[in-house]
């Protein structure tokens, strides 16, 4: 049996905001090693709220979640962001880079962050990720003047910087067209195949769920398969 | 490293948005500006109007005071040694003004350590006489060098020369309001009786001018032996000394020493000149509170414009925290950020502030009462610099503290799925 990456066991969220309501009801799945796994259902199914738990950043919830095998705390708060910065990558739908810095740097910042390479040795590892992704020969422009399919391409990088235990994706080809989309398919794809990579990816895009290993379905906040 | 990395972010933070922050770096430099400006003025001003006074006066003055005796005959009965005594028309006791055993005093003096200097004085009532007019006046014998040394005398007097008082035998130095009315200047004679009804001839060596008139117009300075032979008393005959203390807040405490160890009146400078104090503290008092006001004033516009860029930056410090910053990393970058404002703009303020007293201190300020004042006083004091950039990053770290601890506190749940 391979390693548990990420683990949800009775997870039970609610809404207290203008009534409680249940979002998230008894939600019980694991997620192995290389897999790559898309979250599908329909808009207000809990899907998003469900990722948002699972990457500690909200921790108002009942239920234990684990990532690689350890439970995730719900106070400690510097303790979450070391965790996300050192076994979470994360893609949104919108690239969220930093316009005051290059390419190179927004890739860096996370690697930066979690201080365990030096300085050059983190700038290498980012024009590696950014190889993969065929994107060095932007690395030095300013990231607001690039295009937006590159721009996400640029936050997978950054997702990548610190070899993270799983990349988490909200939507990250809603904002995409077909060809783009497709593109970061075979990103994700190629990744989780050459380099063993965990991936969760929120989607309401069949076309892309479709291609993934696995597809969790949710309705009403229960999870269907 | 951590530390670098995020003042590296506040860094960027900073230079991608140059207008604001220069705009909130002058509001504190200006503020940082007319506070040094203020203080170094004020503080001139005050030093110069105390120093009117109080360089003048000596720290302790001894002397012996026309008053009633302490000790009336009636207390050495033993019999009525514990009853309260009523005692009518008693006269003040003043058969003579002089110090007694003053040369052994002044050795004594001379060995104090507390003391920085002394010089002794005697004051003569006399007459001015020009021509059928008397003009009542006071003479002054002073040691030339000492008082000069001591007491700023040179300072006061405008025209010839203090040590010309101990060359020339028979010399004086008048007040210029005096010398007015008696239509002389140097090299001139003047006559003067004293008042046991004799003559002396005196040649004038110098005016001086106080700036009080009152004074200007019936003093006049001669040497201690010239005012001794007017007198006609011995070369011991001293009617007061003059210290000097090197801290003249011990004044107080020593002149209660003197007085039971010489048996001699003494009076502290603090105590004749109580007024001073009170006037040069308010006015402190009102600059820092100024100052102080201006500061803050720059520090609220510090806090607007780091809420602005909270607000703008939302995104990004979503994406900082959801990467791994942590809520106290973004605390720290804009803190950095709000501190960094501060000193810069301090810095310069604190340039500028130089600078504008600078300019101050050169403005010409001339006027009849004070004589050596050639321009508006300054006070360079070090210590203005060092509360001016203390403060300036106080307030800036407090005006920070607030709109960064908001950022901290930015869920990026909210920001992301806002989207």
């Amino acid at each position: 049996m391979s390693t548990n990456i990420l683990e949800a066991k009775n997870i039970n969220k609610y809404f207290h905001d203008p009534i409680r309501v249940q979002v998230l009801n008894n939600i019980n799945f694991s997620i192995n090693k290389g897999e790559f796994v898309s979250l599908t259902g329909k808009s207000g199914c809990g899907k998003s709220t469900l990722l948002y738990l699972l990457s500690t950043m909200d921790t108002d919830y009942e239920g234990q979640i684990f990532i690689d095998g350890d439970e995730m705390p719900k106070k400690n708060e510097s303790f979450l962001a070391k965790i996300r910065n050192e076994k979470i990558g994360f893609v949104f739908q919108f690239h969220y880079l930093l316009n005051e810095f290059n390419v190179l740097k927004n890739v860096m910042l996370p690697g930066l962050k979690l201080n365990k390479y030096s300085n050059e040795e983190v700038e290498q590892r980012a024009m590696e990720k950014l190889k993969i992704l065929g994107i060095e020969h932007l690395a030095l422009k300013k990231a607001n003047h690039v295009s937006g399919g590159e721009k996400q391409r640029v936050a997978i990088a950054r997702a990548l910087i610190n070899d993270p235990h799983i990349i988490m994706g909200d939507e990250p080809t809603g904002n995409l067209d077909k060809k783009n989309s497709d593109l970061v398919f075979d990103i994700f794809n190629r990744l989780c195949i050459e380099f063993n990579q965990t991936l969760l990816i929120v989607t309401h895009d069949p076309s892309f769920a479709d291609r993934t290993h696995r597809i969790i379905h949710m309705e009403d906040g229960h999870i269907l398969i | 490293m951590k530390k670098k990395l995020l003042i590296d972010i506040a860094k960027s933070l900073l230079f991608a948005r140059w207008k604001q922050t220069l705009v909130a770096a002058i509001g504190v430099t200006f503020s940082i500006t007319m506070f040094i400006t203020l203080l170094s003025f004020m503080s001139g001003l005050n030093d110069l109007l105390d120093g009117l006074i109080l360089n003048r006066t000596p720290h302790v003055r001894l002397f012996n005071d026309i008053k009633p005796n302490q000790n009336q005959p009636v207390k050495l009965a033993t019999r009525y040694g514990n009853a309260h005594h009523f005692i009518e028309s008693i006269k003040s006791d003043a058969n003579r003004q002089a110090i007694y055993n003053s040369g052994a005093i002044m050795e004594s003096l001379k060995k104090d350590k507390r003391v920085l200097g002394f010089s002794p004085k005697l004051t003569a009532q006399i007459f001015f006489n020009d021509g059928s007019i008397d003009i009542t006046g006071a003479m002054n014998g002073i040691d030339p060098i000492e008082e000069g040394r001591l007491f700023h005398f040179n300072d006061y007097v405008t025209a010839g020369n203090t040590a010309d008082l101990t060359k020339i035998s028979n010399s004086v130095i008048l007040g210029k309001g005096l010398a007015g009315k008696l239509l002389v200047n140097i090299g001139d004679i003047v006559q003067v009786t004293t008042s046991k009804g004799e003559r002396f001839q005196l040649k004038v060596v110098g005016l001086f001018q106080s700036g009080i008139r009152d004074f200007d117009d019936v003093q006049s300075y001669a040497s201690v032996s010239t005012v001794q032979k007017i007198l006609s008393e011995p070369s011991n005959y001293i009617s007061a000394i003059q210290v000097k203390l090197k801290d003249i807040n011990l004044a107080p405490s020593v002149a209660k020493e003197y007085e039971k160890l010489y048996q001699i009146d003494a009076e502290d400078v603090q105590t004749a000149n109580s007024q001073f104090e009170t006037g040069s503290s308010i006015r402190t008092l009102i600059s820092y509170a100024v100052g102080i006001t201006l500061l803050i004033v720059a520090g609220f516009g510090i806090y607007n414009i780091l809420n602005m860029m909270i607000f703008e930056k939302m995104d990004s410090i979503a994406i900082l925290k959801a990467t791994g910053f942590s809520g106290t990393d973004v605390k720290n970058i804009f803190i950095y950020i709000a501190i960094s404002i501060g000193i810069f703009g301090g810095l310069l303020g604190l340039l500028f502030g130089f600078g504008l007293s600078a300019t101050i201190d050169q403005i010409p300020f001339n006027t009849a009462s004070l004589p050596t004042i050639k321009t508006y006083p300054i006070n360079y004091n070090p210590r203005f610099y060092l509360i001016g950039i203390m403060f300036s990053f106080i307030t800036t770290y407090f005006a920070g503290w607030f709109p960064a601890r908001k950022a901290s506190k930015i869920d990026p749940v909210v920001i992301i799925r806002g989207k």
